[in-house]
């Protein structure tokens, strides 16, 4: 599914390397956590796979499903399957959330060669998904994120990647801001769009969060790099004795 | 030429006295075909008499320090070609409404509706001129003489000088359709005045629709007086690549706990201004204004200029002024507005708001945000900013796989959001909002 194979990347503006080397490969089905001190890259590496300007990859691949991501622009890495759930979703005035959503659907079904989906089967299935995350239909009303808590802004991603079908899903930080409720929801709805044609990989300063979402892997980032990678207990090792030691023995 | 005409050659020179100005309003007074008689024509004197004394602007006075004039003191417009086929049918054409069509200015009663309705007394300006006395003669030219002061409004004045028709509307009631205006264009040099005077009495609310294309140079005026109580809409929106030169302005004296709102939309033109001078005359009023301006220069010049002035006379009203003007190719953009609160009027809550998204580096946003105040207990506020895309909110949506040309529409239409959120209506917010959409699709495919 993803693959990341010694991906070197640098501020285009600046001569500073933030990602050096990060090797990395996400299974289908898979949820991959990578957790990380700050400035450890962690945010980087999501802009940088889904395509946000102001990044210079200067050398290293990264593939979804065989295809180069690198070489796509943002829209072309979302129709091939790719989703960065925003670690701030933007807030979009005077854009209505439903106009928004059956927009992105219908760019990436057009882009994909499907067929767009209609007024009317696009607002069952909103309906549908929405009900299923507890999402207020009031809130499909309002502009895109305007107004929303950070919970609701959190579920509104979610909602988003439900309508969207991704088979791979990015989160950054998603646990930033939010209640240990508003936590719980957000992780209810993951876990609901797990499955096996679909992977995660979820970026998280915090264990708290990998309660509520299980991880297959765990990696740990420092200075640009996995240094480490293990099981779910390498984030009970993380929560209970910090990054010291690690970061120590990596050199 | 008419009587008046002959009276201005004769005049004496504009006080300033440059001889250079006294003969372009000579040259440009001499072309004019001016009304004769009626109720206006005390009107019409006085506003010669002003213009004569004021002359016509030039790019050095102040008040047009951003937007030159000449153009507009042309004796004759350029003509304009009237293009085959326009790509939009007029806004609000399948809307329930008492319409009254102009081609070129001239009303055309066959395509029109008939002028009764209930609660709202309509006359053409050419008709009611001929009798001697009409409601409307109390206020033809008495709120621009009004708004003269403090700063000098030439093309306000020639307005009520040269103007051949407009709409006269009373209103007593609250009639269940609103009145649209729709403007033709069948002559590619149509130079075209009107000046409407609308009388809202005690209560009483109106919703004015005005679209359609103007001429090749236009002047265009509306009076209005509120009484207590009463609510007027008013509603404009040009289409677009048309009415290559345009002047308007907008006068409304506003009473007790009246409410006026006035929404602009344009986009294109060589050169548009638009002054709104707006005065409270009594406590507990509203007035919001705003526009929305879409700008591209690609087809050539764009200079577009609204310039308020907010009067506020008495206590506890509320003025809004959102002006958004999204420019790209090379387009310019102009605001100048004033708040200015008397003294006694206590309680004012002013606001005014304006903001430019520049789409490129080439193109240009000009503000002069101004308050005055002269009373103690007053909440006024004034902001103004030029800004690009955010590239943030462009990434967001592009993530989601919506085309970077069509993020752009989003981003720019929720730029205009709060512009458009000065439209009450939501029917009618819908249609402009969904005009303004078709129009930002179709440039982005050039």
């Amino acid at each position: 599914m993803l693959k990341i194979d010694n991906l070197h990347v640098k501020l285009e503006d600046h001569d500073k390397q933030i990602l050096k080397g990060l090797s990395l490969e996400v299974p289908a089905g898979q949820v991959h956590a990578i957790m990380g001190p700050n400035g450890s890259g962690k945010s980087t590496l999501s802009y940088v796979l889904s395509g946000r300007d102001g990044y210079e990859v200067t050398e290293g691949a990264a593939s979804l499903d065989g295809q180069d991501l690198l070489e796509m622009e943002p829209e072309e890495r979302a129709a091939a399957g790719l989703f960065l759930a925003f670690q701030y979703p933007v807030e979009i005035p005077g854009v209505g959330n439903m106009t928004f959503l059956r927009t992105a659907v219908n760019a990436q079904r057009k882009r994909r060669g499907e067929e767009e989906m209609s007024a009317g089967d696009f607002l069952k299935v909103v309906r549908e998904k929405a009900k299923a995350l507890k999402i207020d239909a009031e809130m499909l009303k309002r502009p895109v994120n305007v107004g929303f808590s950070g919970g609701e802004k959190k579920r509104n991603e979610i909602l988003q990647m439900a309508m969207l079908e991704p088979r791979m899903c990015i989160m950054d930080e998603t646990d930033s801001g939010l209640d240990v409720d508003a936590m719980r929801l957000v992780a209810d709805g993951v876990n609901a769009l797990r499955s096996p044609d679909r992977s995660f990989l979820v970026i998280t300063h915090y264990q708290r969060l990998l309660d509520h979402i299980q991880p297959d892997v765990v990696h740990i980032m420092a200075d640009g790099r996995i240094i480490r990678s293990g099981g779910p207990e390498l984030a009970l090792e993380v929560e209970k004795n910090g990054y010291g030691d690690l970061l120590t023995e990596a050199g | 030429m008419s009587d008046v005409a002959v009276k201005a050659k004769d005049a004496a020179p504009p006080a300033g006295g440059a001889s250079k100005t006294a003969d372009a309003l000579a040259a440009r007074l001499d072309v004019l075909t001016l009304p004769k008689g009626g109720f206006t024509a005390a009107a019409r004197a006085d506003a010669l008499a002003r213009l004569q004394a004021m002359g016509l602007p030039g790019p050095r006075d102040e008040y047009w320090r951003y937007t030159d004039p000449r153009a507009f003191n042309a004796p004759i417009p350029a003509p304009i070609p009237i293009e085959d086929k326009a790509p939009d049918s007029p806004l609000f054409i399948d809307l329930d409404a008492i319409r009254l069509i102009f081609v070129d200015g001239v009303f055309d009663a066959a395509e029109s509706s008939d002028l009764s309705g209930e609660g709202l007394e309509i006359d053409l300006l050419s008709q009611a001129d001929q009798s001697g006395s009409h409601w409307a003669a109390d206020l033809y030219g008495v709120l621009e003489t009004a708004g003269q002061t403090p700063v000098k409004r030439p093309f306000a004045a020639l307005n009520t000088l040269a103007a051949a028709e407009g709409v006269l509307i009373r209103v007593t009631g609250k009639p269940s359709k609103p009145v649209h205006i729709l403007h033709r264009r069948a002559s590619a040099e149509a130079d075209v005045t009107w000046h409407h005077v609308i009388r809202l009495e005690e209560g009483a609310e109106l919703t004015l629709l005005e679209t359609g294309m103007v001429g090749a140079r236009s002047n265009g005026m509306i009076e209005a007086d509120l009484a207590k109580g009463a609510k007027l809409h008013h509603i404009a929106a040009k289409r677009a690549g048309h009415q290559k030169l345009g002047f308007s302005a907008t006068f409304a004296r506003v009473a007790a706990e009246a409410q006026f709102k006035s929404f602009n939309l344009s986009v294109n033109g060589t050169l548009m201004r638009h002054e709104g001078v707006i005065e409270f005359v009594g406590d507990d009023a509203v007035a919001h204004i705003a526009a929305a301006v879409l700008g591209d220069g690609a087809k050539g010049p764009f200079h577009h200029d609204d310039t308020v002035f907010v009067t506020h006379g008495a206590e506890r009203c509320e003025s809004r002024q959102v002006f958004k003007k999204v420019l790209k190719n090379g387009a310019k953009g102009v605001f100048q507005g004033k708040i200015l609160v008397k003294p006694g009027a206590q309680k004012t809550d002013g606001y005014q708001i304006s903001q430019a998204l520049l789409l490129d580096e080439d193109s240009q946003f000009l503000a002069k945000p101004e308050l005055e105040i002269y009373a103690d207990d007053v909440v006024c506020s004034h902001g103004s900013t030029t800004g690009a895309l955010d590239e943030t909110a462009l990434f967001y949506l592009r993530s989601r796989g919506v085309p970077k040309e069509r993020a752009i529409v989003l981003l720019v239409l929720s730029f205009l959001a709060d512009a458009l959120a000065e439209v009450e209506d939501e029917d009618l917010r819908s249609q402009i909002n969904g005009r303004l959409e078709a129009w930002l699709t179709r440039r982005a495919k050039v």
